[in-house]
């Protein structure tokens, strides 16, 4: 570049002499007479805003009329542009001006395109559509000879690009990291590196070149390629462990100060190189001890070289101490560290101070002592006037929280909440403090109160997550009941004065969860009576500020209190007023409730007391419509569709022409619910039960009021239900754990810290001690004991599901296989799996037995296999008469074999159980024979080698050896072979092989090996296919647990396949799917079948698959990635292929 | 980094650099709130904010406010640095720069910044290096310039 420059210079020898002190002055003077200058002070001038808007709109206008004329030169549109920019940022919209900057930037010379270009960075942002007509500019000035276009081109490029246009650039931008210019190559990498950032994929293929980047001979360029580099390792830190070395050696170079001193900065050298190398190193080594080792040695060096007190070095020591921090540890270094630490918290600057607290923060876990060390600074700092200091002491504070110190901390907290304003801080501070009080609180009381403070503070911006945690606390209780209802009495008499007190608005989310637990836990009440509470939830109703969500939710404990009170003159009110409420759902609200007030047995047995916990019966599948549905569909109504459904259907529609004559659809009615796997969730053998109770409630209710509304009867039971339903929050994974951790973490760290006394700060002292109280080591049993009640707590929550899954378990047990139990847990989770399959494996056997005996359909349920039935009892063609002599023990009756062989018996159980493949020579030669086939056993894949002697001699020490694969566990199964072969007879060698990782197609193989008549000794190599369909078992679950397990599975993929004709109707291409895929068939609904398979040992697998004309439409789910994707490959191969 | 503001001390903005693509609701809405928490913080105040998920880093030169929005785990201290050193090119570009330099040449403080920071990135941390890049496209500008000027004068010279 410099030469250039240089080139320049000397050709205009007199522009060099006028600029040379610095371009800057003269070219400020020159604007001033602008016309830009004459807007700016004008604008400056004027005293008010409106004044203001007024000069801007007549600038705007004028601007608008001159960039439109076709008479405007470039040079002024380059003027104009500049105001443009200028309004614009004053916040006035200039968009028209938008295509004149691309304009500019396409046409202009170089100085105009200069002004083009930034005005086009300005003003765009990366998704809008006119930034498409910049692309060819782009593409042009790329490929310019002039450095200044190219890299104003790069530049450009590197700020906003759209991301479809990128393969339009990619090549002419990778050229440029070959450019002579190291300016052009540095911005090419930045230009990658946008590109990496926007479409990681479209660069993959140039990684390489990243690599060449990061050793390129300028710093810059290298710099730069960091960029690159520090956003890779983020995403995938194990595929640049190999770096490590490169950037330990660079940032050698960079400390050791052996970099041009133009990069030092206030003689600190590279800076910001130093940063970005040690964040990278931070992710490398994390969890890595060898590749942490590498870059011991520099941290300690960064540490040491860094001393002078400058704010970059405290900037590098910041990265450094995160560094040591996140990598394998070291513990001199960490010492360092927590001295460097100290530093900082200490520090009088401010800024510093706010690091050191940050430092702390993520430091903390790892050693709680720091805290300790500067417990007096973080008082301090809790009472600091800048609130940011504080916030990030609190911050701090929160990671440090246990049983002992909650209640101080969580004031503390409160404190600050009521300060602030800002709703992002609320959110955020209300958030944890919700989750501590679930987790240290102390006592009933305080929870409450506690809880109280963060539902009026957060109000209506908290995570919904926070009541409804609350509230499923309050419901489901811990394991002491007396206590349980202790809380929730304290709940209910604290709501009831809450609401006695005059003109105070509670936000909504509060009053939602105020009515939830008054209609739930009232009757605990001594002293009010359910009139009182229904009387103070009436007045709330008529209050004009509440929203009518909220309406509803008090409505809804109005109806729970109702069939407890005695006198209801009230509730009729109350009945009166909303029957007749604009409102068309409050007015709903209101219809059931008044009839069922007029049948106050049923209400009881509806809404009984504190039941809450316990499922409620729901027609999910709503039976009780069923006459509704058909009549309607007798009418000529389109029967119901989910909504996906209809998608995929419009979809296929468009590519297919419906042959099916419209009438034919609506054969099944009743099945509305049923057309969609999601749909099937819901259970069905519960529906006949309930339909009594709908019918029995439709019955006694008569409805002349909502019929109008709603036109269905139905629609009350099931609405009443519901409302059980929504106060039973769904089950939400809680982060309690890394909490736990903590606590941990701080029990085993053994401290003896002796807190210095100082006198005059008695005060801070004494909250010192309340808030690191159960840092210490004397404290470690009492925080013990209550970290126990903690985890109480969870595994409550966690038991509640585990016996809702264990009563599921035990149902499918009875009714049907106990195949669908074993799946069931498997949904649950490996642990399980493990665990029990010993005795599904028992189970199954058995239950395959009587399928076979109850039930004759179950024979084709059976996993067949297309070659079995030529394959275990007819001869194969291969073998001619003399080999099949020699084949028939293993493929013979039982009984023979028997005699023979002296494992017999077990293979012989276990080949007539199962189902295998034909037997196959897999190597031979003049003495010996070595066929292999499969057995497809219910949990492994059993492969059995017979090795047959063919000569007359004795054969000693044979051996037979399969090479350990990577994807496999190969187990010998027990007693299978003797050292010795008699002549001309055949010995079997078994080996169990279970699955480790999922693959596609791999090889197994192995040698056999012998000594003959003591001479020599013979290997035979051999090797046999295996794929994933080896190790894929029919999954026989019901349809209600395909439901369930389809929603739980994030893997999907979808396709449509083309069948041959032979197969082209449902029942034919399951067949073929059971029959060649071994794929369970679960149910026919319509043209939709349900299949299931299970990948041993544990992953199920689920197919939804739809006939439409001639199309197949597959629908794959899985709890791992490659299984669908290689079923369907399977079922392309099996359907097309045949 | 995400953005780049600078603003007087009457809450004036007078550079704007938005890294992130954002509609111009949120800018506003963001330069907005921005200014007025950084203009309400006293001096002695940290130079760093916790604001919505962002960290805000802003230093004052004189009576400009220079602020940036960075990512969590982002350095503070050398965002500052970058700051300073961002005020140091504009002191030497413009000698002794001041607020009336970048009003009235806010293109050239674009400029200088696109040199300096690219895509939200520190593209070259040498001062050299960037003042170099900036003075040969001012050269190469001042050129086209004088051509520009010498033809106009040629040709008016012909008309005669």
């Amino acid at each position: 570049m410099s030469d250039i420059v240089e080139k320049t210079l000397t050709a205009l020898p007199g522009l060099f002499l006028q600029n040379q002190p610095g371009g800057g002055p003269a070219a400020a003077k020159a604007s001033f007479s602008s016309r830009l200058g004459g807007l700016v002070r004008g604008i400056t001038a004027l005293t008010s805003k409106h004044e203001e808007e007024k000069l801007i709109q007549q600038e705007l206008s004028s601007l608008k009329a001159t960039v439109s004329a076709p008479t405007t030169t470039l040079k002024m549109m380059k003027e104009c542009m500049v105001r443009l920019i200028y309004c614009e940022m004053l916040g006035y919209d200039a968009s028209f001006g938008y295509i004149h900057a691309i304009k500019l930037a396409q046409q202009g010379n170089l100085l105009e395109k200069r002004v083009g270009y930034l005005a086009v960075s300005l003003f765009l942002h990366e998704n809008h559509e006119l930034l498409l007509l910049l692309v060819n500019t782009v593409v042009k000035d790329l490929q310019s000879t002039n450095l200044v276009e190219v890299c104003m081109a790069l530049t450009v490029v590197s700020q906003i690009f759209p991301r479809e246009m990128i393969p339009a650039v990619l090549p002419l931008i990778e050229d440029k990291l070959q450019h002579s210019k190291e300016i052009v190559r540095r911005k090419a990498v930045l230009a990658l590196y946008k590109f990496h950032l926007i479409a990681p994929n479209q660069v993959q293929h140039i990684h390489i070149k990243f690599r060449r980047a990061l050793c390129d001979r300028d710093v810059g360029v290298m710099a730069a390629s960091l960029h690159i580099y520090l956003r890779m390792i983020k995403e995938n830190s194990s595929g640049y462990k190999d770096l490590t070395g490169s950037f330990v050696t660079i940032l050698k170079q960079v400390v050791g100060g052996k970099l041009p001193v133009d990069f030092n900065y206030h003689s600190v050298p590279a800076p910001w190189l130093q940063i970005q190398l040690l964040r990278i190193l931070g992710l490398l080594g994390k969890d890595d001890q060898r590749t942490s080792e590498l870059m011991y040695d520099v941290l300690d060096e960064s540490l040491r070289r860094a001393e002078l007190n400058h704010n970059v070095t405290y900037a590098i020591l910041f990265e450094c101490v995160h560094t040591i921090y996140s990598i394998y540890p070291k513990s001199e270094l960490l010492e360092k560290a927590a001295k460097c630490i100290g530093k900082f918290v200490l520090s009088p600057r401010i800024n510093l101070k706010y690091l050191g607290l940050k430092a702390l923060t993520y430091v903390i876990q790892q050693d709680p002592t720091l805290a300790l060390q500067h417990q007096m600074t973080i008082i301090e700092c809790l009472d600091h006037p800048d609130p940011i200091i504080k916030r990030e002491t609190l911050e701090l504070l929160y990671r440090i929280t246990n049983a002992q110190n909650i209640t101080v901390i969580v004031q503390k907290m409160l404190e600050y909440l009521h300060q602030s304003k800002e709703e992002y801080v609320i959110v955020n501070l209300v958030g944890k403090i919700a989750e501590l009080a679930e987790k240290y609180a102390p006592d009933n009381a305080w929870f409450i109160q506690t809880m109280n403070a963060v539902f009026s503070v957060g109000g209506d911006v908290m995570h919904p997550d926070i009541p409804n945690n609350f509230l499923r606390l309050l419901a489901e209780g811990f394991d002491d009941e007396t206590e349980d209802q202790q809380l929730r009495l304290y709940a209910v008499q604290s709501y009831l004065t809450l609401l006695d007190v005059e003109n105070v608005f509670y936000p909504q989310r509060f009053l939602q969860v105020m009515s939830w637990v008054l209609g739930e836990y009232s009757y605990l009440l001594d002293k009010e009576t359910p009139e009182e509470v229904i009387t103070k939830l009436y007045k709330l109703l008529m209050n004009d500020s509440i929203s009518s969500e909220t309406k509803a939710w008090l409505i809804a404990a109005v109806t729970k209190l109702t069939p407890q009170a005695h006198s209801s003159h009230i509730v009729k009110r109350l009945i009166q007023e909303f029957t007749v409420s604009l409102d068309t759902c409050m007015r709903q609200h209101a219809f059931e409730l008044k009839h069922l007030h007029e049948n106050v047995e049923l209400m009881k047995n509806l809404l009984p007391v504190d039941k809450s916990c316990e499922d409620m019966v729901v027609d999910a599948s709503l039976s009780f419509l069923d006459g509704f549905v058909a009549e309607g569909l007798s009418q000529g109504a389109a029967p119901y569709k989910p909504h996906h459904q209809r998608q995929e259907e419009k979809l296929s529609q468009e590519k297919v022409l419906n042959f099916e004559p419209y009438g034919l659809s609506f054969s099944s009615p009743g099945f509305t619910g049923r057309q969609s796997p999601a749909g099937i969730s819901l259970g069905s053998d519960i529906s006949g039960n309930s339909a009594e109770t709908g019918l029995k409630e439709t019955n006694s209710l008569k409805l002349e009021g909502i019929k109008k509304l709603w036109g269905k009867e139905g629609y009350l039971p099931k609405k009443e239900s519901k409302t059980g339903d929504e106060s039973e929050t769904p089950p939400i994974p809680q982060e309690s754990t890394i909490m736990e951790n903590v606590d941990q973490a701080l029990t085993k760290k053994d401290q003896s810290q002796v807190v210095t006394q100082s006198k005059e700060e008695k005060e801070k002292q004494l909250l010192a001690s309340s808030l690191f109280v159960g840092l210490g080591s004397d404290n470690t049993i009492s925080l013990l004991g209550k970290a126990d009640t903690v985890s109480h707590k969870f595994r409550k929550k966690s038991k509640v599901k585990e016996t809702k899954s264990g009563e599921m378990t035990s149902v499918h047990n009875m009714t049907c296989s106990s195949f669908s139990s074993l799946s069931n847990v498997a949904y649950e989770g490996d642990y399980y799996l493990n665990t029990l399959q010993d005795r599904g494996d028992k189970e199954l056997k058995k239950f395959s037995l009587n399928s076979e005996l109850l039930d004759s359909e179950s024979l084709t349920e059976l996993p067949l296999v297309e070659k079995l039935s030529n394959c275990s009892l007819s001869t194969p063609s291969l073998f001619d008469d003399n080999n099949m002599e020699i084949f028939h023990p293993p493929q013979s009756t039982a009984a023979s074999v028997a005699k023979e062989i002296c494992l017999a018996s077990s293979l012989l159980e276990e080949t007539t159980e199962y189902i295998h493949s034909n037997l196959t020579e897999v190597c031979n030669n003049e003495t010996i024979s070595v066929s292999s086939y499969k057995i497809w056993k219910d949990d492994c894949l059993l492969m059995v080698w017979s090795v047959t002697n063919k000569s007359g001699l004795e054969l000693k020490s044979a051996n037979l050896e399969i090479f350990p694969a990577e994807n496999f566990k190969i187990t010998e199964q027990p007693g299978c072979c003797l050292p010795v072969v008699e002549a001309e007879s055949t010995k079997t060698f078994q080996y169990s092989v279970q699955m480790e990782k999922p693959f596609t197609e791999e090889n197994l193989s192995g040698f056999l090996n012998y000594h003959m008549m003591d001479t020599h000794s013979v290997q035979l190599e051999f090797s046999i296919n295996l794929s994933l369909l080896d190790f894929i078992r029919p999954l026989k679950i019901s349809t209600e647990d395909f439901g369930k397990l389809w929603l739980s599975f994030a893997n999907d993929v979808k396709q449509n396949i083309k069948m041959s004709e032979s197969q082209a109707d449902l029942p034919s291409a399951l067949k073929t799917l059971q029959q060649k895929l071994r794929l369970h068939v679960i149910d026919i609904i319509g043209n939709e079948g349900l299949l299931a398979c299970q990948l041993l040992p544990s992953i199920p697998g689920l197919l939804h698959c739809r006939v439409h004309a001639d199309v197949l439409a597959l629908w794959f789910r899985s709890s791992c990635s490659t299984l669908p994707d290689y079923l369907l490959y399977q079922c392309q191969k099996v359907m097309e292929g045949s | 980094m995400q953005f780049m503001l600078l603003f007087s001390r009457q809450g004036k903005l007078r550079l704007q650099k938005w890294y992130v693509p954002l509609s111009d609701k949120e800018k506003k809405k963001i330069t907005r709130e921005l200014v007025q928490t950084v203009l309400a913080r006293k001096p002695k105040m940290c130079s760093f904010l916790e604001w919505r998920d962002l960290k805000i880093v802003y230093k004052r030169y004189a009576s400009l406010y220079f602020c940036c929005a960075i990512e969590d785990q982002d350095n503070e201290l050398i965002t500052l640095e970058i700051i300073h050193r961002y005020v140091e090119l504009l002191d030497k570009y413009f000698g002794s720069v001041c607020e009336l330099d970048i009003i009235f040449n806010f293109e050239k403080a674009y400029f200088i910044l696109d040199e300096f920071l690219l895509g939200g990135e520190v593209q070259e941390t040498s001062k050299k290096n960037v003042l170099k890049a900036i003075e040969q496209a001012d050269l190469l500008q001042e050129k086209t310039e004088n051509m520009f000027h010498s033809k106009s004068f040629i040709g008016s010279k012909k008309a005669y």
